[in-house]
């Protein structure tokens, strides 16, 4: 059984004020993939990925990780299966220290001290933040703060990675080290965003939300050139692919390196 | 940044991380006895002064030991001390009994209970903040968990600690922001405190909510677990007992009064 598989059928939301957040939201998002999750703000992005583990309950229809369907009861399955990155790293830093904060997962998964202590050591290593590690999380800078908050998730081992606004706030040298770890991992990666260029470098493909339902979805290079539907749904064409000659377009960014 | 840098918050974990002999002393018996001295100040009778003032050496060995900077501690003091200044501020009016005589003036019972109310101030908040400045937030809060205290309430302390900074740094944000937008001259009405201070509180909330949601996504069960772990060791139980009978012996003997009689015998 593989828990890499994404699956959301149908999925309707609506928040106890009645109002309708998600409208039927389908989409399979396979092993290994790079999506990124693009739409207006309101569009319902924040809203599907709580729903991805668990944290919303359904309204109606089902959110799949792997074979099990999450429900009240697993999920804490999904929990350890799909590691969620906030959008503000405030949020998701509460510890005195990022040591303590990046083993905060997997104390509470229940593991011995040895254990934990390597999972932070390699998810601090893997982010390239072992220098912090005594450091109270809040001195960091922006950059780091994100990178930290990433090895949080890290540590937990995750089969899926979802983040929602990974570059927001971040200057340009933070935001292309953040590109870089993106690209360099293995996991399933769902990511909203509204940094059309950074999903040009890193998405192979785009699922664009608008008014809760999904609208397109697609190849992102295909998708996020059709100036028309970019417009149409509040988005812009990335400048990056104005530049592309047309046979480039329909490259997934694995088989761009080697041209 | 505003009010958070300007208390140094960080600055007391950074103190907390150091490595003494009183950070080396397990959190629980530095949490005993500091509970214990501020029962002992307490329980004086309201108007002493003179016995209260060898109690100043715990806090101050503690401090010193620690190599805690006394500007860390005292600035801390003077942010918190208006409060317990307008505690006492009505005394001297109030009790009006002449108590003692000092050449030209009378010293009244009221003015004796106004400086007995600061002293314990200075005494209890002092010795509270040397604590957690030689023992670290976090660790105090797991060796008050492992007390006894309830979890709910060692949660609490050290998420209030955690996001002060950053509800400060909000708030500082917002009153600037109004500021930059009102005339020069104006002062902020009520109403307009009264909004901010709303606004301050469901931004807090929003918070809140998105912090546990945070934590959920890693497995949070309610309770917080901690990596280290430090055990109770004989020296331990040596600190607990050398204060605790300095403690005792203090408040059963007036000691500066003692030490006060003994050098008048002695220098003629």
């Amino acid at each position: 059984m593989s828990h890499h598989i994404v699956e959301v059928r149908d999925l309707i939301y609506a928040y106890p004020d009645g109002t309708e957040a998600l409208k039927g939201v389908s989409f399979r998002i396979e092993h290994g993939s790079a999506v990124a999750l693009v739409g207006a703000n309101g569009a319902g992005k924040s809203t599907l990925l709580l729903h991805l583990n668990g944290y919303l309950p359904t309204t109606r229809g089902d959110v799949y990780i792997g074979d099990t369907a999450v429900t009240r009861e697993t999920a804490a399955l999904a929990r350890r299966a799909v590691g969620l990155v906030f959008q503000d790293p405030d949020d998701q830093l509460f510890m005195p220290t990022v040591a303590e904060d990046v083993a905060f997962g997997p104390l509470n998964a229940g593991l011995p001290p040895e254990q934990v202590e390597r999972r932070v050591a390699d998810a601090l290593a893997r982010v390239g933040m072992t220098h912090v590690r005594e450091r109270p999380p809040y001195r960091l800078s922006a950059g780091e703060k994100r990178a930290v908050a990433i090895a949080t998730v890290l540590a937990m081992s995750p089969d899926i990675l979802v983040m929602d606004e990974p570059s927001a706030n971040l200057d340009p040298r933070a935001r292309r080290r953040l590109i870089e770890l993106l690209l360099s991992f293995e996991h399933t990666r769902i990511i909203a965003t509204h940094d059309l260029e950074m999903v040009v470098e890193v998405c192979s493909r785009v699922i664009v939300l608008d008014g809760g339902r999904v609208v397109a979805d697609g190849p992102a290079r295909k998708l996020l050139n059709d100036e028309a539907l970019m417009l149409a749904h509040g988005l812009e064409r990335p400048h990056s692919l104005k530049h592309l000659h047309p046979r480039e377009l329909h490259l997934d960014n694995r088989t761009r390196g080697s041209l | 940044m505003g009010i958070a840098n300007w208390i140094e918050i960080g600055r007391m974990d950074e103190l907390g991380r150091m490595d003494t002999p009183v950070h080396r002393v397990d959190a629980r018996a530095k949490a005993v006895v500091t509970l214990a001295f501020i029962a002992v100040v307490m329980s004086f009778p309201v108007h002493e002064v003179s016995a209260l003032t060898p109690f100043l050496l715990f806090p101050v060995t503690l401090a010193a030991l620690g190599r805690i900077p006394s500007r860390q501690i005292l600035k801390k003091i003077l942010i918190a001390a208006p409060f317990a200044f307008v505690v006492g501020m009505f005394n001297p009016f109030m009790d009006r009994q002449p108590l003692a005589i000092l050449g030209p003036f009378t010293v009244t019972g009221g003015w004796m209970s106004f400086a007995s109310i600061m002293l314990r101030f200075v005494l209890t908040v002092g010795a509270a903040l040397a604590l957690v400045a030689c023992t670290g937030m976090n660790n105090l809060g797991a060796g008050l968990g492992r007390l006894g205290v309830p979890r709910v309430f060692v949660v609490q302390l050290l998420f209030l600690y955690r996001y002060l900074f950053v509800v400060a740094d909000e708030g500082s944000n917002m009153f600037r922001s109004v500021e930059l937008r009102s005339e020069r001259a104006r002062p902020l009405s009520l109403r307009m405190y009264g909004s901010l201070i709303g606004t301050l509180l469901l931004r807090s909330m929003d918070r809140a909510e998105r912090v546990y949601r945070a934590m959920v996504a890693r497995g949070f069960d309610g309770e917080i677990r901690v990596l280290r772990r430090s055990s109770f060791r004989w020296t331990d139980a040596v600190f607990i007992g050398i204060w605790l009978a300095f403690f005792i012996t203090a408040r059963v003997w007036n000691l500066a009064d003692g030490i006060g009689l003994l050098l008048t015998r002695i220098t003629p």
